[in-house]
Formats: C-alpha cells, structure tokens, sequence
C-alpha cells in the first residue's frame, strides 16, 4: 500500500470513530459553527465535532503543523476533503480566520503573530472578523480615514467601519487604518489586529433590503491597541489587503455555480407547466437555456483556471473575471427564477407563501449584493482593463 | 479533461500558427477574394496535405496520424485566426469523419487514403433549407434495380464547387422531417444529373447550390445502413459544431487582439481612446467572454477526443458561445475601430463577414439553445 493509500485508509478509520452520527446530516445555516469566546451550539456535538477536527489540525488541513495546522499536502487534503463527503460531514468549523486572517498571517505575519493567533484559529478559540469598507470608502477602498496615531507603544484608534460580517459575535477584528495621512493613499494604510473586548469599540448590526443579514457597522473610538498588532510593517496595509481581497473574490465569484441546489427548469415546471415536454412558455425557455448555457460555461472556465493554477499560467487578475462574471450570472438565476414564479415570488413573509418561495425572494434581493460585495462589477471591469489588457489611465 | 495541452499538441499549434502567419495569410486570402474565381489556392491545399492535417482524426492504416479532435481544433483555430480559406474542414473533416464511421472497409480503402494525400476534395451536401436542420431532407433517393435514383436540391453546399465527391443525404424512405429513412451516398461530382451553381458569399468561400437530377448511383454509394443514417448526421453535426466553434475562436482572439491594440493606440481628445471607462469597461467585457469561449472550445474538443456522454450538450454549448462571442466581438471590434472598422483597408470587416456565415453553419445561436433546453428534458 502505498502512503496515500494509507493515509486514506487511515482517515476513513479516524473519522468513523470521530465523527458523529448527528454531524453526518445535512447542516442548516443556523447549526453552522463558527467558534469564538461567546459561541453558543446549538448540538453539543458541534462543539465536539469541532474540538475532535481540531486536535488533528484539520480544521485547517494544509497549515503547517507547528501553528497547530494538520501539515498536509495538496494530495492529502484532496483525500480528506473526499472522505468528509463521502460521510456527508458537516463542515467541523468556518471562520474568517480560517479563510481570510490565517492565510495572510502565513504570509505576512512575524513569528510571534502567527503563535499568537493561528493555533487559537484552528481550534475556533477566537472568531474574527474583517474590517475593510468605511461609510465613506467603499469601491474607493483605498481611501478609507479610520486613523491610527502612535502614541507611545500604542496606536490610537479612531474611526469607523461597514459591511463587517458577524461583527456582533466577533472577538477580534482585522482592519485596514491610516498610519500616514500624508502618504499616498495607497502607501499610508497598515493592517491591523484588533481586540473588541478593548474599551471604544462598539457594533451595530445593519437590515438589508433582504431582512436580516450578518452585516454590521463597527464603531472605533479611542481604542487602544499595542503596536505589536501591526501586520506586514508600517504602511504596507495595502499589499496584504489586496493578497485577501483576491481570496475574497474568488469565494464569491464561486457562488455563480452554487446558491440553490435545485435547478432553475424544475421551478419553471411547477410554475410555467409543459406541453408536450417543454416548458409552456417558450420565452423563459430560452432565456432559461441561455443561463443554463452560461452557467456551464462558466463552470468549464472555472476547471481551466484550476488546471492553469498548477502550471502557474493564470494571471493573478483573472480573479476579477470570476468574480465579475460569477455575481452577475447568480443574479440572473434569481431574476429569471422571479418571473417563473410569477406574484408566488412577492412574498415577504406569512401565509400565502410557501418557505420555499420566501426563502427565494429573500435570496433574490440577498443576490444584489453580489455585484457589490468585495469589489463592485464596475471596479472588478477597472481592474481586468488595467492588470490583463494594459489599457492606460 | 485534457484542458492544458500537452507537448505535442503545443508543436503541432506552433506550427499551424508558423503556417498560417507565414503562408495562409490574409494578403493570399484577399488575392484569391478579389481574384474572384474559385476561392481556393491549389499550392495552399498541397502544403496543408504535406504537413499531415488531413489525416489528423484518419487511423494510422489509412496513412492518418490519428492525433485526435483537439490536435485538429487546434488547427482550425489558428486557420480561423488568419481567415485562411481552405477545404481542410469539407475533407479533413467531415468527409474523412462520415467515412470512418459510415463507411464499408471498401469505402474507407478507396476514400480516405485519397482525403489523407489530398489528391481528391469532398463537400457535404446535407441542408436543404435557409437554417441548419438534421431532419429535414426531402430530397429523394428511390431505389433501382442498380441501386439509387438521387433528385432534389441542396443548397449552401460548403467547397460544392471544388468537390470531386459530394457526400449527400437523402430520404429513402419516411416522411420529411423524420428521423428514420435518411440515409448517405458518396457519390463523384462528375456523375450525370449533377449540377451547380456558385454562390458569391459575403465571406468569399466556396459555397454553391447543387441540384441533383435523376443521378444514377450504383448500390456501392451507399454509406451505412439504408433508412439509418440519422445518429451518424447527428454525431457528426456535433463534432462540426464544436470544430467549428475552434475555426471562431481563432478569429475572435484575433480581433479582439487588433481592438485592445487600437485601442492603446488611437488618439482623440489629446489622449488614447483605451484611457476612456466607456470603451474600457467594453473591452473587459468582451476579454471575460473570450476567456470562458477558449474554455468552453477546449473542453468540447477534448470530450470528443474522450468520447464523453456530454458531447451533444457541450456541441450546442461550444456553438452557441463562439457564434455570440464572436459576433460581439467582431460588432464591437468594427465600433471600436471607428470609421476606419468600416473601409475595406482594414481587416477586421473581413472577420465580421465570416463570423456570419460561421454562425449558420451547423446551427446557429437560436437553434442550440433550443435543442440545450430539449436536452436536459425541459
């Protein structure tokens, strides 16, 4: 046998002594475990299931080791991440450290940092949260105001931030704050780690046109934070924002090919009818085709990425071109899944409607933000004009 | 899914890029369009046979390489790119195909050496009406007691007036339009009864009408099975729906390349036209559709070469993609380009008139995204 195989057969038996039965189901969104100091589960077998995962590392398999991280490869993790499947298990912990702040940290965060803060990651002891977007600073990121003054061995904080998902349930916050008002405003930006148990932050929580969401103002005012907290050195903020924003990018461009699982022509079906085998009306048929057209295509571009990564032939910008294409096509699927249901989609809550048509329209309205979110269609356009065709300023 | 290529195919893109850039260019191909005779360079044809690419999909046993439908859509590709005319798709492609899989051990002895040297030259008479359709052929074919009476009309018959052999499906029995009684002939130009009519196309590229009049073929035309020609039409439909989609896909990278190059070039108001957010967002757009285009015509390609179940949905998706794409492309490119886009000095017209009889080949964006639908059964 050789060591994948061994790996493998050494996984599927970890797991089924480790994973139990009730994390094998089908996960609701309210179940989903998220960590941190103040978090509550709803099954205690999260907590175990989480705790299990982590003692291994593989709630961050590909970490190195000596951040608690589970050391593996590529090939290592493909074999865990398949086993996971193969059992339906539950997702044993996500995190914004574990998708965003750890991978930055890994690349531009110094020793001590990364003890600091990883190995509390992989065990979902912290839950962090991101604090880039300012009321005033938003596709125009870079000229966000939230001011951090050296005053002795402390910055002083002052400012304020938008759109910080879960924000009210958050234990850390990483920010982007001007250290150089004097600078470009590229070139003045650190990045920097935040404790929200810290006197002067406060958060607020934000309704959107969808109802309630994750999203939340957070207030800095006067808070005191040691200058240790500075990742990536003085002023180079913008670099390591740009490395997580690309990652930002690509989580959300992969919606175009996830969301509901159910396919948009079985909708139709039930609302539209067939006659003799075709939908009934022959306009969102086609208007149909063409977005199940789209969303394949974009599917196959999607595995010419992952085969062009391995060769290293991919242009770093091309995350715009994923992201840009995969909102918009999300937000098609909700349009045109808004028209097959005719006045059942116009619901917003209580009788008349099925959960199901609720739950569609609040996705509807949810899928606007998909263009907005981590960089608007328009500035994802900006970037592909300037990075990968060279057009001039 | 091969969607990286590999050594050899990187040699064998190297050199038609090498072929076309240096031999087929768009200089030979306007001679032979003003020249207005037949469109066709006999020197030309010679060389594609030398460099081996009429045997490409041929097994070794026939002289071919075998080297696959990736290797051929590469290619394509690069012909498409320069706009170079040649009967590589007719007898390359389609006839050699029909061969392989319809063909008696005879037939494919007498034929496909004869496609791999280049010596002959094939055209495909199928369509019957102004749009693409598998199932509509009225055009009869009775049986004698020597073997077949061939009458009726096929119109829009691609490298019709160059063939030697015409390969042509007709109803030898059912009524049109249904799937069973179709059945294919390979029949020799020269036969009796045959006629043509030249047709001069926006895109400058042989294509004629063929009338068929009482043309006695002896029993040993007959490709395949009697009555049962339908699945071979519509596999090979979609194997020329996806070579087609590459012959496109050369032609847009192409045009979309001179564009973003005006672009950084043309001054007005004092500054390059490429530094305007109203043609910038345009141009990103159009890179974005291009990038899922190339992925789109590389998956398909390597599906036929993997014989996978998804090929009728990728044909219509590969077709679909490259006829919107490249439309797009070729309208914006002619926009961009201002009023020069619009003189015949300036290529890129030549592009957007053989994007249109490109797009009609094989089906066009309306009649794929329909069968799409059909196929995933809604």
């Amino acid at each position: 046998m050789d060591e994948l195989a061994e790996f493998k057969a050494e996984v599927r038996e970890w797991l089924e002594v480790n994973c139990p039965p009730s994390m094998r189901t089908p996960m609701p969104e309210a179940e989903a475990c998220w960590g941190g100091r103040n978090a509550k589960y709803k099954k205690p077998d999260s907590k175990l299931w989480m705790d299990r995962m982590a003692s291994r590392g593989w709630t961050t398999p590909t970490w190195p080791k000596e951040y608690g991280g589970g050391g593996l490869t590529k090939k290592q993790n493909k074999i865990l991440q398949r086993e996971l499947g193969r059992i339906n298990a539950r997702p044993a912990l996500q995190s914004f450290g574990i998708w965003m702040l750890g991978p930055a940290l890994l690349q531009y965060g110094n020793e001590t940092q990364k003890q600091q803060h990883l190995p509390k990651i992989v065990r979902g002891e912290i839950r962090w949260c991101q604090g880039y977007s300012e009321p005033g600073a938003g596709s125009d990121l870079a000229g966000l105001q939230t001011k951090a003054t050296l005053t002795g061995d402390h910055y002083l904080v002052n400012g304020s931030k938008i759109w910080t998902s879960y924000a009210n349930y958050a234990d850390w916050i990483f920010c982007l704050v001007r250290t150089d008002p004097e600078a470009s405003k590229h070139d003045g930006i650190s990045f920097l780690l935040i404790d929200m148990d810290d006197p002067g932050v406060s958060t607020k929580p934000i309704q959107l046109i969808s109802g309630v969401s994750p999203f939340c103002e957070t207030f800095l005012e006067d808070v005191s934070v040691p200058k240790e907290n500075l990742v990536g050195g003085l002023n180079k903020g913008w670099t390591v924002a740009k490395t997580l924003l690309q990652h930002e990018r690509d989580m959300i461009g992969g919606i175009g090919g996830q969301g509901i699982k159910r396919k948009v022509e079985d909708y139709a079906k039930d609302y539209l009818g067939e006659v003799v085998g075709k939908l009934a009306d022959p306009v969102l048929r086609d208007k149909l085709a063409q977005y199940n057209m789209d969303a394949r295509a974009f599917k196959s571009q999607g595995s010419r990425f992952q085969a062009e990564l391995k060769t290293g032939s991919a242009p770093g910008a091309i995350s715009s071109a994923f992201k840009y294409y995969g909102s918009e096509l999300n937000k098609r699927k909700y349009e045109i899944l808004l028209e097959c249901m005719g006045s059942q989609a116009l619901g917003w809550e209580g009788e008349g409607f099925s959960n199901r048509e609720l739950s569609t329209t609040r996705e509807w309205l949810r899928s606007k933000a998909n263009s907005i979110e981590g960089g608007t269609s328009e500035v994802q356009l900006n970037i592909i004009a300037k990075r990968i065709l060279g057009l001039p300023d | 899914m091969a969607m990286i290529l590999n050594d050899e195919q990187n040699l064998l893109q190297q050199s038609a890029q090498d072929f076309s850039e240096k031999v087929a260019t768009i200089e030979n191909f306007r001679k032979l369009r003003d020249a207005k005779e037949r469109y066709h360079d006999q020197a030309l044809w010679k060389q594609v046979a030398e460099l081996g690419w009429t045997g490409i999909i041929v097994p070794e046993g026939w002289g071919g390489s075998e080297f696959g439908y990736l290797g051929l859509g590469l290619v394509l590709q690069q012909l498409g790119r320069h706009l170079t005319p040649s009967p590589l798709f007719s007898t390359g492609f389609l006839a050699a195909e029909i061969l392989m899989q319809a063909g008696s051990d005879a037939q494919k002895d007498q034929y496909l050496p004869k496609i791999v040297d280049g010596s002959s030259l094939f055209a495909f008479a199928h369509e019957e009406q102004i749009r693409h359709s598998i199932h509509q052929v009225t055009c009869r074919g009775e049986k004698v007691a020597a073997g077949y009476r061939l009458s009726g009309e096929k119109v829009f018959v691609v490298d019709g007036e160059l063939a030697d052999y015409f390969i042509i499906s007709a109803r030898t029995s059912g009524a049109n339009g249904a799937e069973a009684g179709i059945s294919l002939f390979v029949v020799d130009a020269s036969q009796a009864g045959i006629s043509k009519v030249q047709l001069t196309t926006v895109d400058s590229r042989n294509v004629a009408n063929v009338t068929l009049d009482n043309v006695e073929v002896s029993s040993d035309c007959l490709l395949a099975e009697v009555d049962h020609a339908f699945p071979i039409l519509q596999n090979v439909f979609d194997k020329a729906a996806i070579l087609m989609a590459a012959e496109m896909l050369g032609a847009a990278e192409d045009v979309f390349e001179r564009t973003i190059d005006y672009l950084k070039e043309r001054e007005q108001f004092g500054v390059t036209i490429g530094s305007f957010q109203a043609l910038k967002h345009r141009a990103a757009d159009m890179f974005v559709e291009l990038d899922i285009a190339k992925s789109v015509v590389r998956e398909a390609l390597s599906a036929l070469d993997e014989g996978s179940d998804e090929v009728p949905q990728l044909a219509s998706l590969a077709k679909t993609r490259l006829n919107d794409c490249l439309t797009l492309i070729t309208n914006e490119g002619v926009q961009m380009h201002g009023g020069m886009g619009m003189t015949d000095e300036f290529d890129i017209g030549l592009y957007m008139k053989r994007s249109r009889v490109a797009n009609q080949l094989f089906g066009d964006s309306n009649y794929h995204r329909d069968r799409f639908a059909s196929l995933g059964g809604y």
